[in-house]
């Protein structure tokens, strides 16, 4: 196979006269990838956010729903992002809120990637019946606000989790995923490159994997950050209106919380200001990583 | 044009049976007996719980077979029936909800469309100005990735409280009874304007920015460099190139409509606004899953019919729709 895979691109580059190599691409866009602020700011912050996740919580001693000393005290040396009404440490509750938050990107933006990748190649490489029933499920799915139908199924669960949450998040925002890698595929679909593994008698998963989703790989990147950034965002939405985990913290409930015992009343804005913050914060960079990264791999949108 | 209603119409309404479906099919799946688990975590009178009970029985229709309880369901919802709320007992779900409508649209409709219009004509006008487009852009990514309610928050706690210029919590002062009286007025505009002007900010920042980028698509498209070729004037140029922009926004548009309908009821929540968002979170708040549900499916309806009124929006903008060129 490997062997004909060779020859293929030997033909390719004979056909279309390409004289760079694959090296050398990878290397043309770290060129421009280093260059742009907009990918390098947004990475940093992500970074950033993602090292406090994952090393934060080795920095405190309790547990977030600990009610561990004095209530509403504002940060200090001993408690570093105050204390909540209920004597609650903020830092401990931010930092677990924060790793939360990534787990639902991942694991969410992952499923819905993932489904948006099988629905559009599918229906985009086959066409006809198939494509014309994918699009109407698509469609329909599109259609139903996706926090609605969150809403009615979380409502009923009796004991709810970061993990399950995740699921039902990936499983309700593929659509528009599913919708823009379609038509990438279709307009794949009828190069020269793919009539030619077509007719080499290649199996149809196999051109896609190797043909088409090669030359999409910048795009699928791209719908992949967009939909860790709204799988953050509905999870915290969904923890805000009261329907979050059961059993942990996250920064939707810590806000929530925040809210239902009187935190704007009595000020205590180091209780709501920093879980919010850190939302925006992490899914704008996400956003602003994504222009850079349009910029990097289309170089009619590179600043002159 | 028929065509493209046509297809809009089958989505439309596979949409709402699909909906009513969920809606019908969600507490029969769920491990136990429904109506034990609807009351069973309820604490209602002892009377009102043994009407209760008696009342669901005949609801859910529990000794019929499934399919009769299935249309029954149907009937049941074409009578606008959609059962009786558990903590406002006795009042009716959809007598409820209507209540709470107004409330939810006039924030909705207002900061849609505001957002809309001035956020499109901000980006166009940013797109390509080193100036602006270095510092802005940052700012519009930044708020569109904001969750509502978080700006909710910043802005109840910073205007309405640290500044005390505008009241946090309900539609109308308290003392006040609902009138047609200018002081009365006043008073709701006043209660309207923080939760309004924060689901204003946030879909603002993503108009700009979506704007900006297509407009740079655009403007760097064949027909732009034609038209520059031929000496045109910028701002032809940008005229053009803003009309090509403005259809995937409202595209985008139809498609954000579920986000921003969330991002609305959590607002709603931030400032105790006595919409749909707030009794949503009352209803969770006591188990009240009859009204969760006609929540449910009022939200669907409403996010139908604003797709549809997209849809006539978008074949008076592209002609192409009318003239049966582009199916979608």
């Amino acid at each position: 196979m490997n062997k004909k895979k060779n020859n293929i691109e030997k033909e390719l580059e004979k056909k279309d006269k390409i004289p760079q190599k694959k090296p050398k691409k990878i290397n043309e866009f770290a060129y421009f990838a280093l260059r742009n602020t907009k990918l390098k700011v947004g990475l940093s912050v992500v970074l950033f956010f993602l090292v406090v996740a994952i090393i934060g919580p080795f920095f405190t001693d309790y547990k977030w729903n600990a009610y561990i000393g004095p209530v509403s005290q504002p940060p200090s040396l001993e408690y570093w992002m105050g204390t909540t009404t209920f004597g609650q440490d903020v830092y401990t509750q931010f930092v677990e809120g924060l790793r939360a938050s990534f787990i639902v990107g991942i694991i969410g933006g992952g499923i819905a990637t993932l489904i948006g990748i099988i629905i559009g190649f599918t229906a985009g490489y086959r066409g006809g019946i198939v494509d014309e029933v994918l699009n109407i499920i698509t469609n329909i799915v599109l259609v139903i606000p996706t926090f609605a139908l969150l809403l009615i199924i979380a409502a009923y669960l009796k004991v709810r989790g970061i993990l399950m949450e995740s699921i039902f998040i990936g499983f309700t925002a593929w659509p528009w995923a599913a919708r823009a890698i379609r038509a990438q595929t279709f307009s794949l679909r009828s190069r020269e490159f793919v009539d030619l593994a077509r007719i080499s008698g290649m199996k149809s998963y196999k051109i896609i994997f190797t043909e088409i989703a090669p030359n999409m790989m910048s795009y699928l990147l791209m719908t992949f950050i967009l939909q860790f950034g709204g799988a953050i965002l509905i999870a915290a939405t969904l923890d805000f209106i009261g329907l979050g985990p059961t059993n942990a913290v996250s920064l939707g409930l810590m806000m929530n919380y925040a809210v239902l015992w009187g935190a704007l009343e009595f000020g205590i804005w180091w209780w709501f200001v920093p879980p919010g913050l850190a939302i925006m914060l992490i899914v704008g960079s996400l956003y602003i990583m994504n222009v850079g990264l349009d910029e990097v791999f289309n170089p009619k949108l590179r600043e002159m | 044009m028929k065509r493209y209603f046509g297809r809009k119409t089958i989505i439309y309404l596979s949409t709402f049976f699909l909906a009513v479906t969920v809606d019908w099919a969600i507490p029969r799946l769920m491990p136990g007996d429904p109506i034990m688990n609807l009351l069973s975590r309820v604490s209602v009178r002892a009377e009102a719980s043994e009407a209760m009970y008696g009342y669901y029985t005949k609801a859910f229709g529990l000794d019929i077979p499934v399919w009769k309880q299935y249309i029954n369901f149907w009937i049941a919802l074409f009578h606008g029936d959609l059962g009786t709320s558990v903590y406002l007992f006795p009042q009716k779900v959809v007598d409820v909800i209507i209540m709470a409508v107004p409330y939810s649209i006039a924030l909705l409709v207002p900061a849609i469309l505001l957002s809309f219009y001035t956020g499109n004509k901000f980006g166009a006008f940013a797109a390509r100005t080193k100036i602006l487009d270095n510092t802005l852009l940052p700012v519009g990514y930044l708020l569109t990735a904001a969750p509502y309610m978080w700006l909710g928050i910043l802005l109840a706690w910073s205007l309405g409280i640290v500044v005390g210029i505008f009241p946090t919590a309900g539609a109308y002062d308290f003392n006040m009874a609902p009138s047609f009286s200018w002081p009365f007025i006043f008073s709701l505009i006043k209660h309207w304007f923080l939760p309004f002007l924060s689901l204003f900010l946030v879909q603002f920042g993503g108009w700009a920015i979506g704007m900006r980028n297509m407009i740079i698509y655009e403007l760097e498209s064949d027909y732009s460099h034609y038209l520059e070729s031929l000496g045109a004037p910028r701002s032809l140029i940008r005229k053009y190139a803003y009309r090509n922009a403005l259809l995937p926004q409202i595209t985008g548009l139809a498609l954000q409509l579920g986000v921003i309908v969330a991002g609305s009821l959590v607002t709603e929540v931030v400032f105790s606004y006595p919409g749909l968002g707030s009794l949503i979170l009352s209803a969770i708040q006591n188990k009240d899953y009859f009204l969760i549900q006609g929540c449910f499916l009022f939200i669907i309806i409403g996010v139908l019919i604003a797709n549809f009124f997209i849809d006539i929006a978008y074949v008076i903008i592209d002609p192409r729709t009318r003239l049966g060129m582009a199916g979608e």
